[in-house]
């Protein structure tokens, strides 16, 4: 198909509208809004829902209520706004919903800045509503990336029953790329005999719920939920590796970052430094066994962020101590350069 | 024998949990009663709150979802874009509408989002045990204001009938109450219109039901019929605050 230049934030919504996703509860944060000015326009003439909700909170309990009536819904906002969203999120991992929700990164805590940065790997990875749950995490590095990972994620959604979050930052939603859409999009809706669209007076009702009072049922059905989240573990892990075989220091960086990163280390390799580079693409689930693997035949990891350090945490966890894990991360919307990343890895050598 | 008297089908075979005295289960009974007289239950969603009426999910026999505390109206706004042949409820109380959902109730009243919202105004959160609400009187004495609300600490007791009827979106905003055969009979016509008005597609309805709470008023069931008369109904007067039918116009002209 033809290749047209997109903004990130517009690439997202056009391939939501593509994966069937006909409804949008949204509330205007900067820098996602073109997400929401691209389902305004696109929407009514689909005959779908875009709705800019009184509030985040708002958009995601109409997210909770769209998502269990059955369809593919999405929202989408940015840092501040998902902290809002996050008492919703964590009703609908409670209530086993399927749902899409973006959260183009920007600068904290508190109102932050409106400049990329990674620094709610922590909010999108552990959780961040209350309770046991875990959201799926994708984090696309360009905006071609962005289609396919839109595509991925109600599918994803729909497979597990649970929410499905796209983390960008400020510079993928707003840079320009040229991308192209398949021409006939490989999304897999399935049947969801569980919604609430009424019973016809044909089955038994459904019903919608996060509450169970009873501690051991409560107890039953969450361990019931990680035995899914296992599964998601084994199979859905999603990476990209390049120079890792002959690494001696092996970069670990997603979204924006891993770009800068492949920068630094094309400078290392023309220097005759030996570094490689793990890109997850799945947040959670962590590709964990790659970087167990590596750390064992590399000298030293360095977990390249926009933030003071978060994603290091489960780099850790997996490498465990098989090799040192160094740091180097900018934050507060300021955008490492690759010359930067290059005398990290001088220093560590 | 002539059957003069039968539990709705739309309600649950179910013991309810409610306290005895509290006037909760009257409105469950109206709501379910109109379901099964405009025939709509097989198309129905019902939203349940988080307070007393939690478990209304297992009261109704229509499918049922379950909001956070104050989102019913948002989550019913997704439940009725995604499937607009459905005919959606939301059955509130006080502290869920008027303080923690406030936002959620004004706006979709505004946007005049075809739903209907069941608005139980007892003046007090019941399930957390007897705390100070939105709508409680001046001078009522709860767990969070034992010595009696006073407007210097804790400002005045809010209408939401009158001050949703003040918005251009509502169809219909009615306040009625539990306390008599009389107004039990008026309750039923305003939830039945409340219903109608979104079959008809005319938008936002909301029927705000007056109605006790012996256990945490430290009354009897009789007692509390009787504060609710002589308090309640002074300071929340009962009638029809906005019909779109009765305006001659958007406008009311």
């Amino acid at each position: 198909m033809d290749k047209v230049l997109m903004k990130g934030n517009e690439a997202i919504a056009e391939a939501a509208i593509r994966a069937n996703c006909k409804h949008f509860f949204g509330y205007p944060i900067t820098p996602q809004s073109e997400i929401s000015a691209y389902m305004a326009k696109k929407m009514p003439k689909i005959g779908g829902t875009f709705m800019q909700a009184e509030s985040e909170v708002a958009a995601i309990n109409m997210v909770y209520g769209a998502a269990g009536a059955g369809v593919r819904v999405m929202t989408s906002s940015s840092s501040p706004g998902i902290s809002l969203k996050a008492e919703g999120i964590s009703y609908i991992a409670g209530a086993d919903l399927p749902c899409v929700i973006i959260n183009i990164v920007r600068g904290g805590p508190g109102l932050g800045g409106i400049q990329p940065a990674q620094s709610d790997y922590f909010q999108a990875t552990k959780g961040g509503g209350h309770g046991d749950y875990r959201l799926i995490v994708l984090a696309p590095s360009s905006i071609q990336e962005i289609v396919d990972c839109t595509t991925n994620a109600f599918d994803l959604a729909d497979k597990y029953r649970m929410p499905v979050m796209i983390l960008g930052d400020g510079m993928i939603g707003q840079m320009m790329e040229p991308i192209s859409f398949p021409d006939n999009v490989d999304t897999k809706e399935i049947e969801k005999p569980w919604a609430t669209t009424g019973t016809q007076m044909k089955r038994k009702k459904n019903v919608v719920n996060s509450l169970y009072i009873d501690p051991k049922e409560l107890e039953d059905l969450v361990v019931a939920r990680y035995k899914k989240y296992d599964e998601i573990e084994k199979t859905e892990v999603k990476f990209e590796t390049e120079n890792i075989d002959d690494a001696d220091i092996v970069l670990v960086a997603y979204g924006t970052t891993a770009r800068i990163a492949t920068a630094a280390m094309r400078m290392a390799r023309a220097e005759g430094i030996k570094v490689g580079l793990i890109r997850p693409i799945t947040l959670w689930p962590f590709p964990k066994d790659i970087i167990a693997e590596t750390a064992k035949k590399c000298k030293c990891m360095i977990s390249v962020e926009m933030s003071m350090g978060q994603m290091i945490e489960d780099i850790k966890i997996a490498a465990n101590g098989a090799c040192p894990v160094e740091f180097y991360g900018r934050t507060g919307g300021m955008v490492p350069a690759p010359a930067e990343i290059l005398n990290k890895i001088k220093e560590v050598m | 024998m002539e059957t003069v008297f039968k539990k709705p089908h739309a309600l649950a075979d179910v013991p309810f949990h409610y306290c005895p005295g509290c006037t909760h289960g009257i409105i469950h009974r109206l709501v379910a009663e109109v379901i099964d007289e405009l025939g709509i239950e097989g198309k129905t969603v019902g939203v349940a709150p988080v307070g007393c009426a939690v478990f209304a999910y297992n009261y109704f026999n229509c499918d049922m979802q379950e909001a956070a505390h104050g989102r019913a109206p948002a989550v019913a706004t997704g439940i009725k874009r995604a499937n607009p042949e459905n005919i959606v409820f939301t059955y509130q109380g006080d502290g869920d509408l008027a303080a923690i959902g406030t936002a959620e109730t004004v706006h979709s009243a505004a946007r005049s989002e075809n739903i209907t919202v069941i608005f139980v105004n007892n003046a007090i959160y019941g399930m957390t045990g007897g705390q100070m609400a939105p709508t409680s009187l001046v001078g009522q004495v709860t767990q969070t204001s034992p010595y009696g609300r006073k407007v210097e600490a804790q400002g005045y007791p809010i209408r939401i009938s009158e001050m949703l009827s003040t918005l251009e979106g509502p169809s219909f905003i009615s306040r009625c109450a539990v306390d008599s055969v009389k107004h039990i009979n008026e309750c039923k016509a305003a939830i039945k219109k409340a219903f109608q008005n979104q079959i008809d597609k005319k938008g936002f309805s909301l029927v705000e039901v007056l109605s006790t709470c012996p256990t945490n008023w430290g009354l009897s069931p009789v007692e509390a019929l009787d504060w609710l008369r002589d308090n309640m109904i002074p300071h929340y007067p009962l009638g029809v605050y906005k019909d779109i039918d009765k305006e001659g116009g958007k406008d009311g002209e």
